[in-house]
C-alpha cells in the first residue's frame, strides 16, 4: 500500500517537474530563448579572417594562429598544402614564416631533416580565425600584463 | 553441315573474292561521270549531305563534351566528379561553375579535335577497365595528374584563363597574400596558374618530388 502511494507520488512529482521545465522559458545568452530540449537555428557562418598579418601569441607556447583562409587545403598522406609555402625550402619564394625547428624533432628529441611525421598535420594545433563576435568575452590576461602590475596576483 | 558436305554444282566464290569484285564494281561506278543525274543535282546533294554530316559530327562531338556524358561512367562519377563537388569550382556563392570539359577539353577547335583523338585511348582504357576500381584509380592518379599538369603547363593554363583573365583580375579585391603572389608571379609571366594551383578541383596524388611541394 505504502509502496503504491510512493510510486504515485513519484509519478506526480516527475510529471509536475517536466511540466514546469517545459513551460519555463529560459533565456541564455548563448542559446537564446530556445528550450533546452530543442535545437535552435544555426547561427550564420562567418568568414575567416584573411589579413595575412601575423597575430601576437598570448603566451610563448601558443601555436600561432593562421591569419588567412585555408579553404580547400589538402593535408593528408599524399600532400600538405601548408608546407608548399611554410616549408624551409619554400619560404624564400613564398615569404611565409618557416615551420618552427621544433617541428623537426621526433619524440626522442632528435632533429630530423624535415618536418617530423608527428607534426605533419598542421591544423591539429594551428587554426584559422573566424571574424565572429564571441558571445562570451575572454578575460585572459597574459604574463606580461600580469608582471607589469604593481601587486602581482592582486586586483584583476 | 550436309550442305557443306555435298559438293555444290557451281563453285561459289569466297567471301573475300566477292567483296573484292564488289569494290571493283563500285570503283568503276565512282570514276565514271554520271549519266543519270545533272551536275547541279550532284553538287546540291553533296552540299546537303555535307551539312548533315558535319552537323551530325559536331552534335556528336558536343554530346561527348558534356558533364552528363563524362559522369555517365562510374570511373568519373565516383572518383573525380565526387571530389569536385566540395570545391569552389562546383559550389560557390554566385552559382557560376565549371563543368568537366571547361577545364579538360580545349575550346579552340583544332586543339579540341587533337584532345578528342587522344581521348580514344581513354575509350580503350574504359573498355579494358584500367581504372574500374577505386584502388586502380588511386594507383593511376599520379600518372593521370601528370598528364593534365603537363597539358596546362604547355598551353599556359589556357583552360583556366578562359574564365580567369589576368587583365580582368582586380588584385585590390584579393586577399593581401593572393595579391602579392599574383603580382610577383602571374603578372610577370614567371609562373602560370597550374604551377601554384594544383589540386584545386580534385584530390592530389602523392606530391613528393613535385616542384613546390614537400
Amino acid at each position: 500500500m505504502i509502496r503504491k502511494a510512493v510510486i504515485l507520488l513519484l509519478a506526480t512529482a516527475i510529471a509536475a517537474g517536466t511540466g514546469t521545465l517545459a513551460a519555463q522559458t529560459l533565456y541564455s545568452g548563448l542559446r537564446g530563448p530556445t528550450p533546452l530540449n530543442d535545437e535552435g537555428p544555426a547561427p550564420p557562418m562567418t568568414p575567416m579572417r584573411n589579413t595575412a598579418e601575423r597575430e601576437a601569441r598570448n603566451y610563448p607556447e601558443q601555436p600561432p594562429v593562421i591569419p588567412h583562409s585555408i579553404d580547400g587545403y589538402q593535408i593528408d598522406l599524399q600532400s600538405n598544402k601548408c608546407l608548399s609555402c611554410h616549408a624551409r625550402s619554400r619560404t624564400a619564394e613564398s615569404q611565409a614564416p618557416m615551420v618552427s625547428i621544433t617541428h623537426f624533432m621526433d619524440r626522442d628529441g632528435q632533429f630530423l631533416a624535415a618536418v617530423s611525421p608527428r607534426r605533419f598535420f598542421c591544423t591539429e594545433c594551428h587554426v584559422p580565425q573566424s571574424v565572429a563576435n564571441p558571445p562570451v568575452s575572454n578575460d585572459f590576461v597574459d604574463i606580461d600584463t600580469m608582471l607589469s602590475r604593481a601587486t602581482p596576483g592582486g586586483r584583476r | 553441315m550436309s550442305e557443306l558436305e555435298s559438293p555444290p554444282e557451281k563453285k561459289r566464290p569466297g567471301l573475300f573474292r566477292r567483296a573484292w569484285s564488289f569494290l571493283l564494281e563500285l570503283w568503276g561506278v565512282l570514276i565514271r561521270p554520271s549519266s543519270v543525274f545533272a551536275l547541279g543535282v550532284l553538287v546540291l546533294a553533296g552540299f546537303v549531305a555535307g551539312i548533315i554530316f558535319w552537323g551530325g559530327f559536331n552534335t556528336a562531338l558536343e554530346v561527348t563534351n558534356t558533364e552528363k556524358f563524362c559522369t555517365s561512367c562510374h570511373e568519373m562519377r565516383d572518383n573525380v566528379f565526387a571530389e569536385l563537388k566540395s570545391t569552389i569550382h562546383f559550389s560557390n556563392r554566385s552559382g557560376v561553375r565549371a563543368s568537366c570539359p571547361d577545364c579538360h577539353v580545349p575550346h579552340n577547335w583544332t586543339d579540341k579535335i587533337a584532345r578528342k583523338m587522344q581521348a580514344s585511348q581513354e575509350v580503350w582504357g574504359k573498355l579494358f577497365g584500367y581504372i574500374n576500381t577505386r584502388e586502380k584509380f588511386l594507383d593511376k592518379r599520379f600518372e593521370l595528374a601528370l598528364h593534365e599538369w603537363a597539358r596546362f603547363k604547355a598551353n599556359d593554363s589556357l583552360e583556366c584563363r578562359n574564365c580567369h583573365s589576368a587583365q580582368s583580375m582586380d588584385i585590390t579585391k584579393q586577399s593581401p597574400r593572393a595579391a602579392v603572389a599574383h603580382e610577383r608571379f602571374l603578372f610577370t609571366g614567371e609562373k602560370t596558374c597550374i604551377d601554384c594551383h594544383k589540386g584545386i578541383a580534385h584530390h592530389l596524388p602523392d606530391m613528393r618530388g613535385i616542384p613546390g611541394w614537400q
